[in-house]
């Protein structure tokens, strides 16, 4: 198999509103600036995808202006997935396994600001059962958290301290919407959003634009000193039906990690990005990934702080990647999260040469 | 590329206006047991699932697939969700070959669905977007003026259309799984009302509820079944919706993709060395217009070809054996519908729309305002 590695990430700041900016204002910034970090123009890409869903601006078909933001002239090999930009640098890496082509640009783009989004999640529920009863987002990880809490696995306080952990971290971050040193004791004297869920508990919602270029072997190279090579990359489901499944484990994510190689291979991790959107899934990510206190987790501040929906996990793999282009880590973790109380998980193992 | 890439199982649902006799998952599922049961394989067989379908507010349901894990045996294995327009069945196909022909899964199910009866397509496809004039007419009043153009720039015979429309329904009915079955006379055809001049009512596509399955594996499987249908070449190209000097008509993009499936398949001449085609078709004179722009045609000629009635089965290039989507159209699966009969073909297991020797065939799919195209050529010779 090809060797695929991130040449270069760029994201725009998690804001708790981008004004005024349609698709292309929003995807043309990063793609240019994530190219020309590496010297490339659109002309020496050899396949472009991206990830976003229609139900965020409301209409169908909403990434067909996104390509207004590429100069996709001559015609490009492209494609989208309605998914995290993530699940798009899955698509990408696997497009350059084919070998006729060395480079992919993969960028996702995400306004939460135009609608009620955790009512909107309700939509991704079985439509004959669940969608009735108004399962949003925030209630449907409050209960994620309460099987948690009576399983003995995690009380409040381990929330709020993985919420002082990420917020912290995100002082560093010149991109994270919700940063500082923020007071266990005070979170948890806040009003309960869906119980036990707090409103520290929960991320903050974002509008955000990210890009990510790939590329193959000696190409990845010649265009950077320190390439961040994919050594692994996989992603598995669950069954749907939240009573199918055991809400405080995650054995998508474990399998997933397996697949993607994180027992093999050389040295420890030294970081992991996980898209853990809620407090308590970091948690459940942590003990099904086997990550122990010696990795750096969320050195960005996570989805804690900053939660554009469909590009943070694209970031997670950007903000990962850094650390390695940087020399700053040699083992790094990226993960994503898709669905419901993560139904469904892609993990990539990241190393430098 | 490190593994030769086969469809060894296929399988559909009977299209009709509204199959309100399966939910949603029942509707995925019956496809994807038919292309298993044609695989000779069970669901544990599968390693990995590609699923597509058109605009998620087709059916009201954010990200589907997330859902349908549980009705594809998906647990505990990965699940892929591709969106490309009305391209997507055919770009989701690409998506499976690929993982094959990259080395990552041996066995995959792909899939893709519509169930229009959830909705009105037509006018979700028609939204009001800020600052732009909205297009309240679907996507025939889309794609009407291109057609005008193309008549006026071919000098195309006025009945061509109607021709294809006639064709194209005989085909259907060949067809036991197609969603429309009728038995239309060039007479009828032109008497059918002008929805968007020049577009009459007969000649356009219908919607549908409907979902196709295939089950693509590398060399090392595709002994299963005695005919295998080899992947000779695939391309997804896209270009952009809005800059000066966009040939609409006969895009760029459809040309360029067509150039690259040629070129990995080997192939010089397609009309020589391909033996059919399905087509992605949803107003009939896309026909000539597609003949042209996938280079079966000289640019202007293609009507002609339709005219002397080279296109049907038996002539010197059929196009649409199935009826295509002039007679069944679940938007999302309507481009994997083209890629699955065109491994039919190859296959020899089309039944009454068979082309006799067909070895070499042609699925193509297009989406948007004709900027996404997907296409791919299948061949019962590795």
């Amino acid at each position: 198999m090809r060797d695929v590695a991130i040449v270069s990430f760029s994201q725009l700041p998690s804001v708790k509103a981008i004004d005024a900016a349609d698709e292309p204002e929003l995807v043309q910034p990063v793609t240019a600036d994530a190219m020309k970090q590496v010297g490339l123009t659109q002309d020496d890409i050899g396949f472009t995808c991206s990830g976003s869903t229609d139900y965020l601006p409301g209409r169908p078909f909403s990434f067909v202006a996104a390509v207004d933001g590429l100069k996709a002239f001559p015609p490009i090999r492209e494609s989208h997935v309605e998914m995290d930009g993530a699940f798009a640098l899955y698509e990408a890496w696997v497009r350059l396994l084919h070998g006729d082509i060395d480079t992919a640009l993969v960028f996702s783009f995400g306004k939460c600001s135009l609608g009620p989004v955790p009512d909107i999640l309700n939509l991704q529920n079985d439509p004959y059962y669940v969608q009735p009863l108004g399962l949003d987002s925030i209630s449907a990880a409050a209960l994620q958290a309460q099987a948690m809490i009576d399983a003995g696995k995690a009380t409040e306080r381990d929330f709020a301290d993985v919420v002082a952990r990420n917020r912290r971290n995100a002082i560093d971050n010149p991109n994270a919407q919700i940063k500082g040193d923020f007071s266990v004791d005070a979170m948890l004297e806040e009003p309960y959003l869906s119980s036990p869920l707090r409103k520290s508990f929960c991320p903050p919602l974002s509008d955000s634009a990210a890009a990510i270029v790939l590329a193959a072997g000696d190409r990845a190279r010649e265009l950077v000193k320190r390439p961040a090579w994919i050594r692994g990359i996989d992603h598995r489901t669950e069954p749907h039906a939240l009573g199918q499944r055991d809400l405080t484990t995650s054995p998508s994510s474990t399998l997933a990690a397996e697949k993607a190689g994180l027992g093999k291979g050389k040295g420890k991790l030294d970081v992991a990005e996980l898209h853990a959107p809620f407090a308590h899934q970091e948690i459940i990510l942590r003990e099904a990934m086997g990550l122990g206190e010696d990795v750096n987790v969320n050195p960005s501040g996570g989805a804690l702080a900053a939660n554009s929906l469909m590009t943070a996990g694209l970031i997670r793999f950007g903000e990962a990647a850094s650390r390695i282009l940087s020399g700053d880590a040699s083992r790094a973790l990226a993960h994503t999260t898709n669905g419901v109380c993560l139904q469904h998980n892609l993990v990539a193992v990241l190393e430098g040469e | 590329m490190a593994e030769h890439c086969a469809v060894i199982g296929i399988g559909q649902t009977k299209h009709r206006e509204s199959r309100r006799d399966l939910s949603i998952p029942g509707l995925v599922r019956d496809a994807a047991l038919r292309a298993l049961q044609d695989a000779d394989m069970t669901w544990k067989d599968i390693d990995s699932i590609v699923i597509g379908t058109a605009p998620d507010m087709f059916e009201g349901v954010m990200m589907p697939e997330l859902w349908l894990s549980d009705a594809l045996g998906a647990a505990g294995k990965p699940i892929f969700r591709v969106h490309t327009a009305g391209s997507v069945g055919g770009s989701t196909a690409v998506v499976a070959s690929h993982l094959v022909q990259g080395g990552v899964h041996e066995k995959v199910l792909t899939l893709a669905f519509e169930k229009q009866s959830e909705a009105n397509a037509m006018w979700a496809l028609s939204p009001a977007i800020p600052f732009q004039p909205q297009l309240v007419a679907g996507a025939g009043g889309y794609f009407a003026p291109l057609i005008r153009s193309y008549i006026r720039r071919a000098d195309a015979h006025p009945d061509t259309g109607c021709m294809v429309a006639v064709k194209d329904r005989q085909n259907g009915l060949l067809n036991p799984n197609a969603h429309l079955h009728l038995d239309q006379t060039l007479e009828q055809v032109k008497a059918s009302p002008m929805l968007w001049d020049p577009i009459r009512y007969s000649e356009t596509c219908p919607s549908s509820d409907g979902a196709v399955a295939m089950v693509l594996v590398s060399e090392k499987h595709a002994g299963r079944v005695k005919n295998p249908a080899w992947v000779k070449g695939t391309s997804v190209r896209t270009e952009r919706t809005f800059f000066a000097g966009r040939d609409q008509v006969n895009p760029a993009a459809g040309k360029l993709c067509a150039k690259d499936v040629y070129d990995e398949a080997g192939i010089r001449n397609p009309l020589k060395e391909i033996d059919c085609a399905e087509v992605y078709v949803p107003f009939s004179w896309f026909e000539p217009m597609w003949l042209e722009n996938l280079g079966f045609a000289e640019e202007g000629e293609g009507w002609k070809m339709t005219m002397e009635g080279k296109t049907k089965i038996g002539g010197e290039m059929p196009w649409n054996m199935s009826g295509g989507v002039m007679c069944t159209n679940p938007i999302g699966a309507s481009g994997m519908l083209r890629f699955a009969e065109a491994a039919r073909q190859v296959r020899g297991t089309a039944e009454r729309h068979q082309v006799d020797g067909a070895k070499v065939a042609l699925g193509h799919a297009y989406g948007g305002g004709s900027q996404f195209f997907a296409i791919w050529i299948v061949s019962s010779e590795r």
